[in-house]
């Protein structure tokens, strides 16, 4: 087992080196460069910025070498746990992620909680009382949640909230606490405004999760071995829980390697509808200025995410099923 | 009431989307204390509907209409109508499981993966007696012992996947009878075993009743295992009653009709020569019309020439497990060399993970062996067949033909029979659109089908019609020799009966050559010509079959031979005689067949045609005797 660990961890270091190399070139693909950006940015608002100052910015940030050296110098970095400097911001790149990376993180983690907490005892209820009017109506509302764009529920949600409960619900905070230290107050307001955001993030994949265990545990429940676990005399709800619901778990687990970035950065459009404090729409606009040490610093960040994320549920996956742990990977 | 249990006038419909199904109409039967009872039947007779009632398994969509299952209970004398019970009561679950066991056909998949056996068996014994979980451990150590297993200890803590299929179905053995309930229902206990494992499951179950004192309702279709194990026979039909008596009335004096008609089916050793098994349903093929070979042979062609010829054929395979570097070795095929005549049927017989199908996919070059040749006669030249690519290799395809082992995964359920049956043609560009009608009727006449079910999709026939179906694409093309995996393993005995009888049809007047393998010695017996058999990986003897079955040599052949149940009361099982899991173990067999890597065995030929495997230089004198 340590040695498959060993291995899997090993394998990680080429991934993520082509991983970077794809990020960098990718930023670097559309003409130009920040500065460009930058130049056409204040000559559209009639500014005027001299070639020597331009010159100067280039040599001191480096653009003037060449793609590779830019590379190494950037990836050089990242192995000594130096994001680089945000051009934009004009601060290294940790610091501009900083606060918001761990709201994100907030915001992620009681997403994934709510996605599981929903989403477990309706597909079971779902596959255990397959077409009863129940499994009917929570299907039906799983369709809608699966077919509703994540920004219109968003703008739904606050238009509701602002006629009916006359508040504002953008944001993850009130005005007030931001970019204010951690006070318990401000933890309040977070709690506060956090449902909203959950929830219209989290629909889609409680709704793709009810369906997922729904057929999963469909397929399980008309297995031989259930029907042993009964003729033992086991009572029908141990018979449940104990066979086929530990065996529909896997894709469960499964799972968590797509989650962890999916949440990260998949919500962009909604970050950017409800006007949160997160990392997606930060990531947008670096990409669309070509602040490219926070863009490809991100990038990396999520890309490392989803490799660990696929490496831990791989070995939950170990952990819950024997099969994986004793035979898996055997090969003719 | 003196009996365990008594079933009368049980009647148990479904209520299905197409409609109300009766699948038992009023069934009446009774078993005593400690008896064994068979209940005997074909696919779909209804019982294993009848056992599942007893158990309180039925599917949500089956009812008990009528009838009652009275169940004596032996401690108390308390008397219990199952019928009436509800399926969830806490009453049902005491019976079940605790009364009544039930082991079922699929070692495989009846036993979950995810736990290990010792939890699985022991959670039974914690559910029916008051024991902590230490003793539910050693209560479950001791009935893994007592139903075979070598080390019980170590078994209670090995996942289901880590053991083989007997040792699986010892596990479920070991699962019902832990809590030694009064009756033990064993639904086709070893229907997906091989013989010798079937031999050795039958004596455990047979051992174990004795011991523990309990009824057995043995569910089967296998007559061979009901003249062994049972005492009384209650033969189903259609969800009724169609004969109910003791063993040896039923095998002797058969009096229904379709019991007789079933005995007819069941191919057995001591047929006559020319003896032909009556299917209940007889199909006749028609080859009146068939459109004419493809590859005619000359005139001069060598009639002594092997059709097919394998020479030191080998084929190794690599199991590699991740985490630990170690890799295991598996040499499937070991040196098999045989030849083919034309126009004969060559019987392979193994066990299962004997390589037998690894062979067959080398000679269909599905698979590429190490080493060895392989060479087809086509009248004109030897074909080297692993040194065929592309081209050469597509249109020799058409010479050689397979039949598949499962007729239910072997069909595209998104084709027609029309699609299935022309797509060889079309593969091979053979024929007009007009043309691949006419030999797609044709070919749907050879296997007496219906021309019209031709626009129909697979799903709508039954096992036997559609191993009929895999049979006529496997003749589309007219090929000269024609590989049968298996092709009558997942059939009932009467279906059987008529695919043996066709395939032997058609051999005859299409001049075909087989090459059938089957781990069912009675069937090769029946069809092949010469029989060869397999262990291992190699070829341990290969004879004539009148001389292997009348005079085997070699140990292994004689274990098998030993372990297949006869339909006849007269000719019971030897069960102590049985070579207990050592039959297939080459180091186990006594010298000279011993094998041993370093000393180098050959086959020898002791009479004329029949070879045995043993050390190279053994005079015939020694094998003989």
């Amino acid at each position: 087992m340590l040695r498959y660990i060993v291995r899997r961890v090993l394998m990680m270091i080429p991934t993520l080196l082509v991983i970077s190399v794809l990020v960098f070139t990718i930023i670097q693909l559309p003409p130009g460069d920040y500065l460009t950006t930058m130049v056409n940015e204040l000559q559209s608002q009639g500014e005027n910025v001299s070639q020597e100052r331009i010159a100067y910015l280039r040599e001191e940030y480096g653009l003037d070498r060449n793609p590779v050296e830019q590379y190494l110098y950037w990836v050089g970095g990242l192995l000594q746990g130096d994001l680089g400097h945000s051009f934009e911001h004009d601060k290294p790149v940790s610091e501009v992620v900083g606060d918001r990376m761990f709201m994100t993180m907030v915001v992620a983690f009681v997403t994934t909680l709510f996605v599981y907490v929903m989403s477990f005892p309706i597909g079971v209820y779902s596959a255990v009382r397959q077409y009863s009017a129940g499994d009917f109506a929570l299907s039906f509302l799983g369709f809608i949640g699966l077919a509703t764009p994540n920004f219109l529920l968003a703008l739904i949600l606050m238009y509701l909230a602002k006629a009916y409960f006359g508040t504002d619900i953008g944001g993850l905070m009130d005005a007030r606490y931001i970019d204010q230290p951690w006070t318990w107050g401000k933890a309040m307001s977070v709690l506060e405004h956090l449902w909203v955001p959950v929830i219209v993030i989290g629909t889609a994949g409680t709704a793709g999760m009810i369906r997922r265990l729904r057929a999963n545990l469909l397929d399980e429940l008309h297995k031989q071995y259930v029907v042993t676990a009964k003729a033992k005399g086991l009572a029908p709800g141990k018979v449940l829980v104990k066979y086929p619901l530990r065996m529909a778990l896997n894709p469960f687990i499964a799972d968590i390697g797509n989650l962890l970035p999916e949440m990260i950065s998949g919500a962009v459009i909604v970050s950017v509808v409800l006007g949160l404090e997160t990392t997606g729409p930060m990531l947008l606009k670096a990409l669309q200025s070509q602040d490219m040490y926070l863009a490809g610093s991100f990038l990396m960040f999520i890309s490392l995410l989803t490799v660990v994320g696929t490496l831990i549920s791989d070995l939950a996956l170990a952990v819950l099923d024997p099969r994986i742990r004793l035979e898996g990977g055997r090969k003719r | 009431m003196d009996h365990l249990l008594a079933v009368r006038d049980l009647r148990v419909s479904f209520r299905l989307p197409e409609g109300v199904v009766e699948a038992v109409k009023g069934v009446s039967f009774t078993i005593d204390p400690g008896a064994s009872v068979a209940l005997v039947g074909e696919s779909g007779s209804g019982k294993s509907v009848i056992s599942q009632a007893i158990m309180g398994l039925l599917p949500k969509a089956g009812t008990i209409d009528t009838g009652e299952i009275l169940l004596r209970d032996p401690a108390s004398g308390q008397i219990t109508d199952i019928a009436a019970l509800d399926r969830n009561s806490v009453q049902m679950r005491e019976i079940r499981g605790g009364r009544i066991s039930i082991i079922f056909p699929e070692p495989n998949t009846s036993l979950s993966a995810l736990h290990t056996i010792g939890d699985q068996i022991s959670e039974a014994l914690s559910l029916h007696r008051a024991v902590t979980r230490s003793e539910a451990l050693e209560l479950t150590a001791e009935m893994l012992r007592l139903a075979g297993f070598p080390d019980p200890q170590r078994a209670l803590r090995t996942y289901p996947f880590e053991l083989s299929g007997g040792l699986r179905q010892r596990a479920m053995i070991a699962m019902a009878l832990v809590c030694h309930p009064a009756l033990l229902i064993a639904d086709e206990p070893t229907t997906a075993l091989d013989v010798t494992i079937q031999a050795q499951i039958l004596k455990q179950i047979r051992d174990l009743q004795q011991e523990l004192h309990m009824a057995l309702l043995l569910i089967t279709h296998d007559l061979g295992v009901v003249a062994n194990m049972a005492e009384e026979v209650v033969v189903i039909y259609h969800g009724e009653v169609m004969e109910y008596g003791t063993l040896d009335h039923i095998f002797r004096e058969p009096s229904h009709p379709y019991l007789k008609a079933l005995l007819r089916a069941v191919p057995r050793f001591d047929m006559a020569r020319d003896e032909r098994l009556v299917p209940i349903r007889e199909i006749k093929p028609n080859t009146d019309n068939l459109h004419t070979p493809q590859h005619p042979l000359p005139a001069d062609y060598d009639r002594h020439r092997p059709i097919l010829s394998v020479r030191n054929v080998r084929k190794q395979f690599r199991i590699r497990a991740t985490g630990g570097g170690h890799e295991t070795r598996v040499q499937a095929v070991d040196d098999v060399s045989f030849d083919i005549m034309r126009g004969e049927c060559l019987g392979l017989v193994g066990e299962s993970g004997c390589g037998k199908t690894t062979l067959s996919k080398i000679l269909m070059q599905a698979l590429k062996p190490d080493q060895g040749q392989v060479s087809f006669y086509d009248g004109y030249r030897d074909i080297d067949l692993l040194a065929l690519d592309g081209r050469e290799l597509t249109d020799f395809r058409q010479r050689m033909q397979f039949v598949f082992q499962d007729p239910f995964s072997s069909l595209n359920p998104r084709m027609t029979i029309y699609d299935i049956l022309t797509e060889p043609l079309v593969i091979h560009k053979v024929g007009t659109r007009r043309q691949r009608q006419t030999i797609a009727r044709e070919l749907m006449e050879l296997v007496g089908l219906d021309v019209r079910y031709l626009q129909r999709y697979p799903h709508s026939f039954s096992g036997g019609q559609r191993q009929r179906i895999g049979i006529a694409r496997a003749l589309a093309l007219s090929p000269e020799l024609i590989i049968c995996d298996e092709p009558v393993s997942a059939l009932d005995v009467s279906v059987q009966a008529q695919i043996l009888n066709l395939l032997k049809d058609l051999q005859k007047q299409l001049g075909l050559t087989y090459l059938f393998i089957s781990h069912n010695l009675a069937v090769v017996d029946y069809i092949a010509d010469r029989i060869a058999v397999m262990c291992r990986g190699q070829l341990v003897e290969l004879a004539p079959k009148e001389l292997l079955f009348r005079r085997p040599l070699h140990p292994y052949t004689q274990a098998l031979l030993s372990a297949v149940p006869d339909p006849n009361p007269d000719h019971l099982l030897d069960f102590e005689r049985l070579m207990l899991d050592r039959a297939s173990d080459p180091l186990a067999w006594p010298a000279p067949f011993t094998h041993h890597p370093d000393a180098p065995a050959s086959l020898i030929e002791v009479e004329d045609g029949h070879y045995v495997r043993a050390a190279a230089g053994t005079r015939r004198e020694e094998l003989v005797a």
